[in-house]
């Protein structure tokens, strides 16, 4: 175990699994020399001269050559810079990448990790805080996964550089170097598809990922005071769902808070909200509350105020438990 | 000389081919292309990648093949045997003259207008017919419209319908074959409006800086559905872009299947040699329709067309066999009844193959299948016994 920082963390994930695999190659703008503008990739490139790239400024080209090494049998991982950034490629990600193996009728797979930094918190304004995997978790073939912490961004990480699908992940640049946590040195791997109850509560179920499964933990700390158990459900991956998870969480506390930092309107959250009215009204004790990012476009001065922030969640909360 | 040429390559016989038929939008290609037929069927020895009969031949066959294919595919779209067609009538020299200048290693990235390249690559024509019937003999599981057929075993690749998006994935194949030493190259064909893309732009600018194992074939057939090549830039020509990128340019008479034999040949060679990418330009014509949804008579004049028909890269290359001494009536006539029977006979095997089962719409959406998938297969199954 060593203590990391999640840029450690995803750093040491990307070393072993090259050290591994020689079909991994790691490319995309400023990955090289420079190590990403995060230094998620620092000192790949004197490991691995040979298969660490640093690219044209072109995501639709990182993107479609990826998909191309992968055809050939490579494990590529591009980066693209900013989520912000991934729009260019999004043709070649959503029409191309995640359709491969259903069109090819199962005779050419992508097997590719696409990491790109997402979300706000870190006073970047529009161009560098957008939480978009909605669009990405509309996309049939496509794997979406979101770790956070250090630990499960090496174990998902590495999961999904091994996994046969082409896998979008979500860096939460907020917590890159919010924490240090203890981190598996060597084989670690966390599975996809697997949720997990950060913090167990039987009143009410906060479901959250990436840098809002913390701002929930802040929340439930907040509610405990106040003599109210909240259980914080982590998704991890957000495609494909572990439904059992949710489901199992609201059947024990009947009460769900979806909380997301993308706007509100067709996030992700409204999906979660969809399959507990379908599945578990029943259990249900109060209707199921979204705190999310406000529908506008991501405003730079304000950040704080469109965050959500554990107050939001907290005043959530309340309202539930009023119901 | 125009600086896009390769003087080592490009000779100084010129064809006429392409002067006097005028688009409604003006420009039509003019000058220099790469040529070895003439007109009479000798070939300009500068430039004849020198084929021996089997493998003249063999080119030969493939065309006609496409040809023919072409013609019942038609027909059985218009008696509504099968949905869709997108021909390639005018287009088998640029076609088959490429694909079969590439060796069993290397890789064909299609885009939508190459059967007698699958073909070529050993495709069965079974499975290719039961893919424009998109029954349970498509290998593809009739998941996609026809014309978007994949064969893994001669490397050629799954098809896309949006222009372009195929070229930077061949960027990445080439790559991924520098990286792994292997001494392959990858053929990706494209159109003169896939030029127009960001893809392509990317895909040749990948190919330059990392200086991958790439032939680059437009197949310049003058119309992107219904807009001219004028409409789609304004430089002169297609083959002059590859100099943005630090990539040698060249065009082809695309009418003359040795021609194009000739330069992506030389092209691969360099690819493989560690000379990088080439971008060549094929100069033919979409003869028939964009597809069997289209009516050209809205948007060209069929004299036009009747020019290009006029050079038809069959006719010019059974001149050339026939002047070879290779060939003649009686040999033409055997070829054509055989690929006549050959559809025919597969025609009827893939119109008995049963309709795709419901339950293979739901595999190979991911490696497992999910909770979601199969909850939503028990309600398809549902939807399929009412």
């Amino acid at each position: 175990m060593a203590q990391m920082t999640m840029v450690q963390a995803i750093n040491n994930a990307l070393r072993e699994e090259m050290r591994r695999d020689d079909r991994v190659v790691v490319l995309g703008e400023d990955v090289g020399r420079n190590g990403g503008v995060f230094r998620c990739t620092e000192g790949l490139i004197d490991e691995f001269p040979d298969r660490v790239f640093d690219t044209p400024l072109a995501e639709s080209g990182i993107i479609g050559s990826a998909i191309g090494m992968a055809l050939y049998g490579l494990r590529p991982v591009p980066e693209i810079q900013f989520m912000d950034f991934i729009y260019p490629a999004f043709d070649q990600i959503v029409s191309e990448a995640a359709k491969m193996r259903y069109r090819s009728g199962g005779q050419y797979t992508v097997p590719m990790t696409i990491r790109t930094p997402y979300g706000g918190g870190i006073r970047g304004g529009h161009y560098h805080s957008q939480s978009s995997e909605a669009y990405f978790c509309h996309t049939p073939g496509l794997k979406v996964v979101v770790p956070s912490t250090p630990s499960d961004a090496k174990g998902l990480l590495t999961s999904s550089i091994r996994d046969p699908d082409p896998v979008l992940f979500l860096e939460p640049k907020k917590l890159y170097r919010a924490f240090r946590e203890d981190v598996p040195e060597g084989e670690h791997t966390v599975p996809l598809g697997k949720a997990l109850v950060r913090r167990p509560g039987k009143d009410v179920s906060l479901f959250a990922w990436g840098y809002m499964s913390q701002v929930c933990l802040e929340a439930a700390e907040k509610a405990a005071q106040k003599g109210v158990e909240a259980e914080v459900v982590d998704l991890r991956t957000l495609v494909p769902l572990d439904v059992d998870a949710v489901l199992d969480s609201v059947k024990k506390t009947g009460r769900a808070v979806v909380v997301y930092e993308a706007p509100r309107t067709g996030g992700y959250g409204g999906e979660i909200s969809a399959i507990l009215a379908e599945r578990a009204i029943e259990y249900l004790r109060g209707p199921i509350l979204r705190v999310a990012g406000f529908d506008t476009p991501f405003p730079y001065a304000l950040e704080d105020i469109y965050m959500p922030s554990p107050d939001r969640v907290l005043a959530a909360i309340d309202k539930v438990m009023a119901f | 000389m125009p600086r896009w040429a390769r003087p080592d390559i490009l000779k100084t016989e010129t064809t006429d081919a392409f002067a006097p038929s005028r688009s409604s939008e003006g420009r039509v290609p003019t000058g220099e292309s790469l040529r070895v037929i003439r007109d009479d069927g000798s070939v300009d020895l500068a430039t004849d990648p020198g084929l021996s009969r089997p493998d003249s031949e063999r080119l030969y066959r493939g065309m006609l093949l496409e040809r023919i294919l072409d013609d019942r595919m038609l027909a059985l779209q218009r008696q509504g045997r099968i949905g869709f067609y997108g021909p390639s009538v005018g287009q088998e020299a640029a076609i088959v003259g490429a694909v079969a200048a590439m060796e069993a290693g290397d890789w064909i990235v299609p885009q939508y207008r190459e059967p007698g390249a699958a073909l070529y690559r050993g495709m069965p024509l079974t499975d290719l017919i039961c893919q424009f019937m998109t029954n349970s003999g498509d290998p593809a599981k009739g998941r996609q419209m026809p014309c978007h057929y994949v064969y893994r075993k001669g490397n050629y690749l799954s098809i896309s319908s949006p222009v372009g998006t195929q070229i930077p994935q061949a960027a990445g194949i080439a790559w991924a074959m520098k990286l792994r030493k292997a001494k392959d190259a990858v053929l990706v064909y494209f159109g003169d409006g896939a030029t127009s893309t960001p893809d392509f732009h990317v895909a040749m600018n990948f190919a330059g800086v990392f200086r991958v194992p790439c032939v680059f074939l437009c197949n310049n057939n003058q119309w992107a559905i219904s807009l001219p090549v004028a409409r789609q830039t304004a430089t002169e020509t297609l083959a002059e872009k590859a100099g943005a990128y630090g990539l040698p340019g060249v065009r082809v008479d695309g009418m003359d299947a040795l021609a194009v034999y000739a330069a992506v040949r030389r092209a691969a060679t360099d690819a493989r040699e560690g000379r990088g990418s080439t971008l060549l330009e094929a100069l033919t014509y979409r003869i028939g329709p964009h597809s069997s949804s289209d009516d050209p008579s809205r948007y060209r004049d069929e004299k036009e067309a009747a020019a290009w028909r006029a050079r038809d890269p069959l006719v010019r290359f059974r001149r050339y066999l026939e002047k070879k001494g290779w060939w003649d009536d009686g040999r033409e006539a055997a070829l054509e009844k055989e690929i006549g029977d050959d559809i025919t006979g597969a025609v009827a095997e893939a119109e008995a193959k049963p309709p795709v089962p419901v339950d293979s719409f739901f595999t190979d959406v991911y490696s497992d299948g999910t909770w979601a998938l199969r909850e939503e297969l028990a309600e398809a199954r549902s939807v399929a016994r009412r």
